[in-house]
């Protein structure tokens, strides 16, 4: 919702076209090639007239402008759906900067927050700078970077529940960075990664809170 | 027959036929660095010192081999067959042997020597790297057994860096069956990852640049 | 039940010394590789990993060629190149050779490929004493081991580990400085170096012209392995074939910044054959073993085959979260990490461990820092889609199967989506503070649910859908 009201905020016009569930990478991921086309395909057909796509996460967005192609390699129709959307979908924050080209959406969230690079954003859209920048407008924030940056949060889709120890032991290894900047809250563009740092920091017993870039960007 | 096999899984497996040449390759790709030779020298010293090499920069002949005589202090050395050494007057010093055509003779005294003493056939001033080819003049064992390595070189054999000397050398087949480069003394982190020098190769190095 | 490889997980997860060590080691060379590769330091890096790949991309797809010119080439300077197609007739070679020649010592340097080949152990089956001259390997050896680390094999072994080592299959005084560790290692193996008659090493590159070995180490104990014996015999995977000497200015520049981060390697020797009538020393016979070992098979496939560009920096493994928690031996083969994850289901069929193509986050650092670009997280994705194929084939993991099939149809009636959406807020509200349940409702206590909350609380989902309050919302508009 965070994503819409800053969208609509700075003047663009939000749909939900109610019809959208997922862009398959769940299945996609856990080697399920053909279950995640038929999801693809779905997608495809839902947003095939839409000015704008809009992915509130760096996962899914990057999963539909790489992996796409991989799925409808020998698809021609649906490659050629894929070709024609591609270039219309934007991960959140790139959206802001790069089509509404605004850094300042006038929210206001007077808190120390850190960062997490969400990995599928940071190597496969090159997001690093931006939300760092927008995050820099909001008014009365304090950003303050981990040490070290850019490490993996643990979540992996299935990773997650297939190698559980495995993967809580990464996340756990995230919790003490993120415990080190001294933050209250932690920000960042993938709702999987905040599913599985908020999961841990429950569990941890650790009182910082996890948000959506847009959640924050939404506060006034 | 092996290699038969091989060769043609190979071409099968690439879609390739018997004798087809093979696809133009990526051009070679090379950065040639513009830096005047003083500017070279200076880097190549600071370099060897940041790999806790030793080195000296000396105007003369007779400077070198001064240095030498001091660093040897009468302990066992072997010098290699080069020139450039005996122009120094290196070979001339007490505890200096040299002139070996052996194998077998140069191993024993290289394995008791406490130093060994070479030239250098070029050295790469932004690595700090000495190259020394294996010939008639230069033995392969004498920078590689005893625990010090001393290199004297002549000013005009450091480049700048491994793309100029690749340039100058495109084929080293051509002229030893051994080119070897060596950056700093021999070193090791395996146990707990502590740093120590000294494994198998020389333990400390001097480079003395004339 | 949890099957062994999760059993050896935990096991390793367990232990606190062993994982500091192993996170403390990668962190240092990832460190050290940041410095080195920086663009203060090195500004054309991200156009030497271009190079390195188109330039590995030739050699591999013309390979046949290159790997002919290198035969002719070494050939002409007096070595001798042989083919082997496994293990077997690499040991076969080796043995005959050391018949033919009254050889009884081999000494050994690093190399991944005889390891892969287990070429130690079936020599000294063969009554051929082979001693491993690298400091990490040798301390491997001494343990009955395996390497835990591609650029650091004893990284689990701690000082003390080793003065037991010492004292006990040495004889010697027990010592627990590494300084005087290293020593006691360097006078026992010199004795070796010097009445060895055969010199035992990998190759890093192999050069097709002007036909050359190319080796790169810190210590010197390949200098003396290629040096002090009286036969030099290198083992090396066909895929090391690089074309021109001049493309060393890519690779060298690219191999040490990123396994260690120092620009040059203490001694890279560039070998061409056996000492020339004018040298004083130097080994009087050379040979190359080009090893196939399942490498041609590799080649059939044109988006893998990128596996085989890999020059063995060890970046991708001190950058893996996976690799930086379970450390080298809970591979199931040579290779570990990344690059180990993407080649042994190649060399040994998918089915063979099909566990380790998912035993990754996919956060893709691994292809970040490659050197020669290899597409790792890609190369992984299609692995799993492998592995699903053989076990529909075998008609194994039906259920997950099915469980995928019926969320594909769920994901394609939006309606019914939402329905179960509604569901599983209900039945997964949560009364804590923070909004997250502390464990699930026993009933669905199992499988996935049941693996996540092992290690997680999990967030609740909120109790009004957002399309019920995207829905209030447009009707507020309107009104």
């Amino acid at each position: 919702m965070a994503v819409a009201e800053v969208l609509e905020r700075i003047g663009y016009t939000v749909d939900f076209p109610e019809a959208q569930t997922c862009c398959g990478q769940p299945a996609f991921n856990t080697g399920y090639r053909e279950e995640a086309r038929q999801v693809a395909r779905h997608f495809l057909e839902v947003f095939r007239h839409a000015d704008y796509v809009v992915v509130p996460s760096g996962s899914c967005a990057s999963m539909i402008t790489h992996h796409f192609a991989d799925l409808f390699h020998k698809e021609p129709y649906w490659l050629e759906q894929t070709r024609r959307l591609e270039p219309r979908v934007w991960e959140f924050s790139r959206f802001l900067l790069e089509v509404a080209r605004v850094e300042d959406v006038g929210a206001r969230f007077p808190h120390l927050v850190t960062y997490h690079d969400s990995c599928h954003a940071l190597r496969w859209l090159g997001i690093k700078q931006g939300p760092r920048r927008l995050l820099w407008k909001v008014r009365g924030l304090r950003l303050r970077e981990m040490e070290p940056a850019e490490e993996c949060c643990g979540f992996g889709g299935t990773f997650a529940v297939k190698f559980a120890e495995l993967s809580g032991s990464i996340a756990r290894t995230k919790l003490d960075t993120i415990r080190q900047t001294g933050a209250e809250v932690v920000v960042s563009v993938d709702s999987s990664c905040l599913l599985q740092i908020r999961g841990a920091l429950s569990r941890a017993g650790v009182p910082i809170r996890t948000m959506h870039l847009a959640e924050v960007l939404a506060h006034r | 027959m092996p290699r038969e096999y091989i060769l043609h899984k190979t071409r099968t497996a690439l879609g390739r036929s018997v004798g087809q040449p093979p696809a133009p390759p990526p051009p070679v790709r090379m950065r040639l660095a513009e830096l005047d030779i003083e500017a070279r020298i200076q880097l190549f010293l600071e370099q060897i010192e940041k790999l806790a090499g030793k080195t000296r920069l000396a105007c003369l002949h007779a400077e070198a081999c001064a240095y030498l005589e001091t660093l040897l202090a009468g302990a066992p050395a072997v010098a290699s067959n080069a020139p450039f050494l005996r122009h120094c007057g290196i070979t001339r010093l007490p505890s200096v042997r040299t002139g070996f055509t052996d194998a077998a003779e140069l191993r024993a005294a290289c394995a008791t020597a406490h130093f060994g003493i070479t030239s250098a056939d070029y050295a790469l001033a932004d690595t700090g790297t000495l190259v020394l080819l294996s010939s008639s003049q230069e033995a392969r064992l004498i920078s590689l057994l005893p625990p010090v390595h001393v290199a004297v070189a002549p000013r005009e054999k450091i480049l700048t860096g491994l793309d100029e000397l690749l340039a100058l050398l495109p084929q080293p087949a051509a002229q030893t069956s051994s080119m070897v480069l060596i950056t700093g003394p021999s070193r090791t982190a395996d146990i707990e990852q502590i740093l120590v020098r000294g494994v198998h190769g020389p333990g400390e190095i001097h480079v003395v640049v004339v | 039940m949890m099957a062994s490889y999760q059993q050896k997980i935990r096991h390793t997860l367990d232990d606190p010394r062993l994982q500091s060590a192993i996170y403390a080691a990668s962190g240092r060379l990832m460190d050290h590789r940041s410095h080195a590769v920086a663009p203060a330091a090195l500004p054309d890096f991200q156009e030497l990993r271009t190079q390195a790949n188109l330039i590995k991309k030739h050699a591999i797809e013309n390979l046949d060629y290159y790997l002919q010119q290198f035969e002719s080439n070494l050939t002409s300077h007096g070595g001798r190149v042989i083919y082997a197609r496994d293990g077997s007739e690499v040991v076969s070679f080796l043995v005959g050779l050391a018949q033919d020649k009254q050889a009884r010592l081999v000494v050994k340097s690093k190399s991944m490929t005889t390891e892969e080949i287990e070429l130690t152990d079936r020599l000294q089956h063969n009554q051929l004493e082979t001693v491993e001259t690298d400091l990490g390997e040798f301390i491997v050896q001494l343990a009955g081991e395996r390497p835990y680390h591609i650029v650091a094999p004893a990284l689990h072994k701690t000082r003390y580990d080793v003065a037991e080592l010492f004292s006990q299959r040495l004889g010697v005084e027990r010592e627990v400085v590494p300084e005087k560790q290293t020593k006691i290692a360097r006078s026992v193996l010199r004795r070796k170096f010097l009445a060895a008659d055969i010199g035992l090493t990998g190759a890093n590159f192999l050069v097709a012209d002007p036909g050359a070995v190319v080796l790169v180490e810190n210590e010197g104990n390949i200098r003396l392995t290629t040096t002090a014996p009286r036969m030099h015999v290198a083992v090396a995977g066909i895929e090391k074939i690089i074309p021109r000497a001049q493309d060393l200015a890519v690779f060298l520049k690219l191999l040490g910044r990123s396994a260690t981060g120092q620009p040059l390697s203490v001694y890279t020797s560039f070998l061409c054959g056996p000492r020339r009538p004018s040298e004083i020393d130097g080994p009087e016979e050379f040979y190359v073993v080009l090893l196939d070992n399942g490498r041609t098979k590799l080649l059939g496939d044109r988006e893998k085959r990128q596996s085989l560009y890999c020059i063995r920096c060890g970046a991708c493994l001190n950058h893996c979260p996976v690799y930086r928690k379970i450390g080298g031996h809970n591979y199931p083969w040579t290779y570990s990490g990344p690059i180990g994850a993407i080649l042994t289901p190649q060399f040994q069929g998918v089915m063979q461990a099909p566990w380790l193509p998912f035993a990754s986050s996919l956060c893709g650092a691994c292809a970040e820092v490659c050197p020669v670009k290899i597409d790792i997280p890609k190369l992984l994705l299609e692995l799993r889609s492998e592995v699903k194929k053989a076990e529909a084939r075998e008609r194994q993991g039906r259920l997950e199967r099915l469980g995928f099939r019926l969320w594909a149809w769920v994901m394609r009636h939006p309606r019914i989506y939402e329905m179960l959406g509604l569901t599983a807020a209900a039945v997964l509200a949560s009364q804590e503070s923070n909004g997250c349940l502390r464990q699930p409702p026993a009933v669905l206590n199992r499988g996935p649910l049941r693996a996540w909350f092992s290690q997680r609380d999990l967030p609740a989902l909120p109790e009004r859908s957002f399309r019920q309050a995207w829905r209030t919302r447009a009707r507020v508009t309107r009104d």
